[in-house]
């Protein structure tokens, strides 16, 4: 494969007057098309033969990283394999060719599958019901605070303009919060990661409507005083919310519900495996308590009582959020991966992602700086090498890895660390697989000491080295004729 | 003149009624390579405590703090095209000139000592 040729921009691959199609010759009379509508500049299209073409997007598809390439330990986006059972579901015609339009009863199947995966949800989070329209994660927060709005001005109880969000929190919970016209307020987390109750107490009162919270945290740690904080929350009389970026290693072993969240969303994408990475497309399902159902977004599907399913629309909804029932291919992948598991499976699946974490990190803590000792969850968080000495930078570890065919753990997230390195292994992935990850990342804190220059300079083996990111941000070169103007 | 630091990595430069507000070197090496500083225009009220724009660099974007009330009288130009300065040389190149509207406010600031040993708390 020659690489360097055929991994060139198409237009570079370009010569003049080169073509790999014939268009056949035009019997139809011209469409006379009034001047203003008729191109004047050359049409800027690569010149180029068909093998190249080939060539070209086939060499460049290599350059291309995914869980089905090799280990991809991404700390906070839960890159468990997708398995193909759920593509084949959910590339099935019955599905592929509905048109979201379709009446009632003349897509009954469809609607089931929506119903059970709801329910196999509300059973998951222990809670009442739940709404699958939301398109990602972020989505899915928005909508939650929507619902929580929605259930104070139904109150009358208009007076809450604050969203309480703890410092380690994902970026996307003030965001959210913003969007949503809430005011974000920051409690602080104690030196373990998790929220410090005491600092919480004097923030709670009646103006604010709803306190956000991942357990477990963005750290991988268990966030134990849930219960108190709930009652702390309710007698406050705000609800508490409950970010479901972090449930995978949850499943089957606790439900938020049973915490004293009232409502919740789910990544279908990271817990319930589905290919993402790439933007989407994900699924944010968002989950309530008794109590709070009316507020869920329309559309909704119901069972009927003669077994039928409708599509039905509640006055005391917070309205449309979403243009029909989200994205409906996620939802198959998803209950294909939950029937697949079924019950046990789920629950395995949890207590391995669990396993995998500690285990990488216990075996890797004397060469990396373990900022908090202790049993995670499904992640951890290293600040840097042990040895700061070398100088070498979570940077520079992260990009070594890249030459030995990883994709990168996250790095500089959470922000509570100057060094971030996030690991997350999933329960996917074999002792084989974890025991090479160790090895590897040892060998790297070796190099860091005896010839730190080769991390320093890393990578070596990848297409593309070393791009300028400050540059890059700064002034993006995003087509080709901004390229040749350079 | 008299340099006042806040704990969320701002420094005030105080010259008469006038202060400059700048992010801290500390905050900048923190940061990484800047690449964009959102400023606000002139004429705006900022108010201590309350964000009055955002830094973002490579690594992640930042609220900026006001560390004192007052009006805006200039932002740093400069800074949008070339944000680096902020890499180069944080403590000479502010953000925004600010007409302090209550000077006392300037007492619930850190000096440079204390603002270090916040610094040293952090690492």
């Amino acid at each position: 494969m020659n690489r360097d040729f055929y991994s060139k921009l198409i237009f570079e691959l370009s010569q003049p007057g080169r073509k790999g199609y014939k268009i056949p010759e035009n019997h139809l009379p011209e469409v006379k098309l009034p001047e203003n509508l008729k191109r004047t500049s050359k049409l800027e299209l690569p010149e180029v033969d068909e093998p190249s073409v080939v060539r070209h997007y086939n060499n460049m598809s290599t350059n291309n990283f995914g869980v089905d390439s090799g280990f991809y330990p991404l700390g906070s986006c839960t890159m468990k394999y997708n398995p193909k059972i759920n593509e084949e579901v959910a590339a099935h015609p019955a599905f592929t060719s509905l048109h979201p339009a379709t009446p009632d009863k003349a897509v009954q199947g469809a609607l089931e599958l929506y119903y059970t995966l709801q329910c196999a949800l509300s059973e998951v989070g222990g809670m009442a019901e739940f709404t699958l329209n939301p398109y990602a994660g972020a989505h899915g927060e928005l909508t939650g605070l929507l619902v929580i709005k929605a259930y104070h001005n139904s109150r009358g109880d208009v007076k809450r303009t604050k969203v309480i969000v703890p410092d380690s929190a994902h970026g996307t919970n003030p965001a959210s919060a913003a969007v949503a016209g809430y005011e974000i307020i920051e409690v602080k987390s104690r030196p373990d990661g998790t929220v410090d109750v005491e600092d919480l107490k004097p923030l709670l009162d009646d103006t604010v409507a709803a306190v956000m919270m991942t357990n477990p945290n963005t750290l991988g740690i268990f966030e134990k005083n849930i219960p108190e904080i709930a009652s702390l929350v309710h007698a406050a009389g705000a609800l508490l919310y409950y970010d479901g970026a972090n449930l995978n290693p949850m499943l089957g072993m606790a439900r938020p519900g049973d915490m004293g969240f009232d409502v919740m969303h789910i990544n279908l994408h990271k817990t319930f495996s589905t290919p993402h990475g790439g933007g989407g497309p994900g699924a944010g399902p968002v989950g309530v308590r008794a109590g709070l159902e009316q507020f869920l977004p329309n559309p909704r599907v119901v069972k009927n009582s003669d077994g039928s399913f409708s599509v039905i629309s509640d006055k005391k909804s917070l309205g449309s959020i979403s243009a029909h029932l989200g994205n409906f291919a996620v939802e198959a992948r998803a209950l294909a991966y939950i029937l697949s598991l079924g019950n046990q499976g789920l629950k395995e699946a949890g207590k391995l992602a669990t396993l995998n974490a500690n285990y990488v990190k216990e075996s890797l803590k004397d060469v990396y700086c373990l900022p908090i000792e202790g049993v995670c969850k499904h992640e951890f968080v290293f600040d840097g090498l042990a040895d700061k000495s070398t100088c070498v930078t979570t940077l520079n570890v992260a990009k070594r890895l890249l030459d030995h065919g990883y994709h990168a753990p996250t790095i500089y997230f959470p922000l509570l660390f100057h060094e971030s390195l996030m690991i997350e292994p999933t329960e996917t992935e074999s002792l084989q697989t974890l025991d090479e990850f160790i090895d590897v990342m040892r060998d790297i804190a070796r190099e860091a000491k005896e010839t730190p220059d080769v991390v320093k300079n890393a990578p070596l083996n990848t297409p593309i080295s070393h791009p300028d990111d400050t540059e890059a941000a700064l002034h993006p070169i995003v087509n080709y004729t901004e390229l040749t103007e350079l | 003149m008299k340099i006042y630091y806040a704990p969320s990595h701002e420094y005030i430069k105080v010259d008469g009624n006038v202060g400059y507000v700048g992010i801290t070197d500390y905050a900048q090496k923190a940061l990484g390579n800047v690449v964009y500083v959102d400023m606000p225009e002139v004429g705006d009220e900022v108010e201590a405590g309350e964000d009055f724009g955002a830094i973002e660099s490579v690594k992640a974007a930042s609220d900026l703090i006001a560390p004192a009330s007052g009006e805006v009288i200039e932002v740093n130009e400069a800074l949008a095209d070339n944000p680096r300065l902020v890499n180069e040389d944080a403590m000479n190149n502010w953000i925004i000139k600010i007409e302090l509207s209550d000077p006392a406010e300037l007492d619930n600031l850190l000096d440079e000592a204390a603002y270090a040993k916040v610094c040293e708390a952090e690492h």
